[in-house]
């Protein structure tokens, strides 16, 4: 008997039962229902939430393969194991097996503690609420092993995945009802409760923070670390990295979100497919690019001084920051979810351009938070609605006028 | 029956769970907010809360026949204001290091909606005995709440429990610290005090459902 009608079985076996939904997630999640809707009319589309999500996931495998070779290779390369990349984004120091291993390892089980734990909680959600398992959880899930540095203790992750799926979306109602973006939530959380292990020149390294561990134990080792670019700037110290390092992603920072060109190809398939927002997309990198630009002229004109410690992230060309920290990653893969983001094309414009500019507006003006693009989008995400809200009125009015003017 | 009558034991128990204060009647949520990232601190507070308003109920409900209504709202203040100045200095001169920690929320009980709220609900149409009564209870509920927001607060913050270090030191590595876990950073910012009275809010609803307000 195969496994599609042994699920099958148990599924009419716990019908009746509380389980109903479980069984009925993971026979979904598998294979095609083999029910149909009863009664009512119905639309029938080709892309239902499931296949939705599907393609978002599609989009960031890229991401998370790189993120695994680029785990490897900042720990081989901060150890003095290799040399930099020399030859393009198809550097032989950059895609061997032993980097890949490193990764790996490390990251499969961020992958696998991220998807248990949160799908664990919207399995008893949808048991003891009594409706179907929502395939909301699927991005997430992904989204959160990207978004955090390789270091981070998995008990942690837990923890925050836990908070954001109760907090960040089941008490407002579950999928589709949430104002905030879970795995935001997730990370913003991981933040604020655990600031050492978000920041700093150590958790982007793989093991950077075990060694330290061991010399102030008394280990006869080198110390290893690795700045992130947007780190550096803050501190006002000069890093080791070309724009092309920034753009192909062989910088250290979050897991999936270092490599602008593949986030850029995961992006251009979400626009291809329909699923992700070619407008906020835009109008965020339009927003940094503005923002940049203004900064940039406040450093070329003067008015901030060399010795500002707002003046290394201000001087950067506006054109860097759409390349370093997570920008491109929050923008394409975070800003576009169609749950949180304003629904209305005008009110994606505002909210997008809003998201960029801002996000640049915090990394400059406040060096404690080095990532202004989680708060940023996270700020959006509650003005959403209102934006909406104005977007819609202001369409009323016009017509009404229209009416008016037709009558008279 | 002992001491009080079913009635009255029912304005002591009532705000404490079914009517209470913050969850139910949601008031008095800045202090519940700014102070209860100390378990110490909540207690100190819940208890100056109860002093303030179960004399000011008392002293209230004493005047309520003779104060103007027109002015009642500015008498009410005299009153708060003078018992929290009270409970100030007694603070100052007996725990000095305890009132800096809570600086200038003591002064703000003056400005607790639970206070004027009890005020003009209840002492103004009630006996001295009733007002007390219902004083007392209303600043348990609301103690209460605090308590248990910060015992969370502290514990998982901290790592202590009115500065005892429960969980072993974080420094020196010994007790849960041993095994890797590290205090939450995000317990000790006042955002975490609202979702905490939130989860309360919540499990308190779940288990009682006629709570449930429609909309």
């Amino acid at each position: 008997m195969s496994l599609k009608n042994k699920l099958h079985v148990l599924k009419r076996k716990f019908r009746s039962s509380k389980y109903a939904p479980a069984f009925n997630a993971l026979h979904t999640f598998l294979y095609l229902p083999d029910e149909t809707t009863h009664g009512g009319t119905h639309i029938k589309v080709a892309d239902d939430l499931k296949r939705t999500m599907n393609t978002v996931i599609m989009a960031m495998v890229p991401c998370l393969i790189f993120g695994m070779f680029n785990a490897g290779y900042q720990h081989h390369l901060a150890t003095g194991a290799i040399d930099a990349v020399s030859g393009g984004f198809f550097s032989s120091e950059f895609w061997t097996l032993a980097n890949f291993s490193i990764g790996f390892w490390k990251i499969l089980p961020l992958v696998i503690v991220s998807y248990g734990v949160g799908l664990g909680i919207e399995f008893l959600f949808a048991i003891i609420k009594k409706h179907e398992v929502e395939e909301g959880y699927l991005v997430t899930g992904m989204l959160v092993p990207l978004i955090v540095p390789v270091d981070i203790p998995l008990w942690m992750l837990a923890v925050a995945v836990a908070f954001g799926v109760v907090i960040g979306k089941e008490v407002f109602g579950g999928t589709g009802m949430n104002i905030l973006n879970p795995a935001l939530t997730i990370r913003a959380f991981l933040f604020f409760a655990y600031p050492t292990w978000m920041s700093g020149d150590k958790v982007w390294v793989e093991g950077a923070v075990e060694r330290a561990n061991e010399i102030a134990a008394g280990a006869n080792l080198d110390a290893i670390s690795g700045e992130t670019i947007l780190g550096s700037l803050a501190q006002g110290k000069d890093f080791a990295y070309s724009t092309a390092d920034m753009f192909l992603g062989f910088i250290p920072g979050s897991v999936g979100e270092t490599s602008t060109l593949l986030i850029l190809l995961g992006g251009l398939f979400l626009i291809f497919t329909k699923i992700g927002s070619w407008r906020i997309m835009l109008s965020s990198a339009l927003g940094a690019i503005v923002m940049g630009l203004i900064f940039n002229q406040v450093a070329d004109a003067g008015i901030i001084g060399e010795g500002s410690k707002f003046y290394g992230l201000m001087n950067t060309p506006f054109w860097h920051h759409l390349m370093i920290g997570g920008f491109a990653f929050g923008t394409v893969f975070m800003a576009t979810d169609p749950v949180t983001a304003s629904q209305t094309n005008k009110g994606k414009w505002i909210y997008g351009f809003l998201v960029g500019f801002i996000s640049i507006l915090i990394r400059v003006f406040n060096p404690a938070y080095p990532e202004g693009v989680m708060l940023a989008i996270l700020l959006m995400n509650v003005f959403a609605p209102t934006i909406d809200h104005y977007v819609i009125q202001g369409n009323v009015k016009k017509r009404m006028k229209r009416l008016k003017a037709k009558v008279a | 029956m002992g001491l009080l009558s079913k009635k009255d034991a029912k304005l002591i128990t009532d705000p404490l769970a079914d009517n209470n204060p913050i969850t139910i009647q949601v008031l008095g949520i800045c202090s519940a907010l700014a102070i209860t990232a100390q378990l110490k601190a909540s207690i100190v507070m819940a208890i100056s809360v109860m002093a303030v308003l179960g004399i000011g109920n008392v002293v209230i409900s004493l005047m309520r026949n003779i104060i103007p209504s027109k002015i009642r709202i500015i008498v009410q203040l005299v009153v708060v204001a003078a018992l929290v100045i009270i409970v100030d200095q007694v603070l100052k001169a007996f725990s000095y290091e305890l009132s800096k920690t809570l600086s200038v929320f003591v002064g703000l009980i003056i400005t607790n909606c639970i206070i004027m709220g009890r005020f003009e609900a209840f002492a103004l149409g009630n006996g001295p005995w009733k007002s007390f009564l219902d004083g007392i209870g209303n600043a348990a509920g609301y103690g209460l709440i605090l308590v248990i927001v910060g015992f969370f607060r502290e514990l998982l913050g901290s790592g202590t429990l009115l500065g005892f270090k429960v969980l072993g030191d974080p420094i020196e590595k010994t007790g849960l610290y041993a095994i890797g876990y590290e205090n939450n950073g995000f317990m000790l910012l006042s955002p975490m005090a609202l979702i905490v009275v939130g989860i309360i809010i919540w499990v308190q609803r779940s288990r009682n459902k006629a709570l449930i307000e429609d909309h």
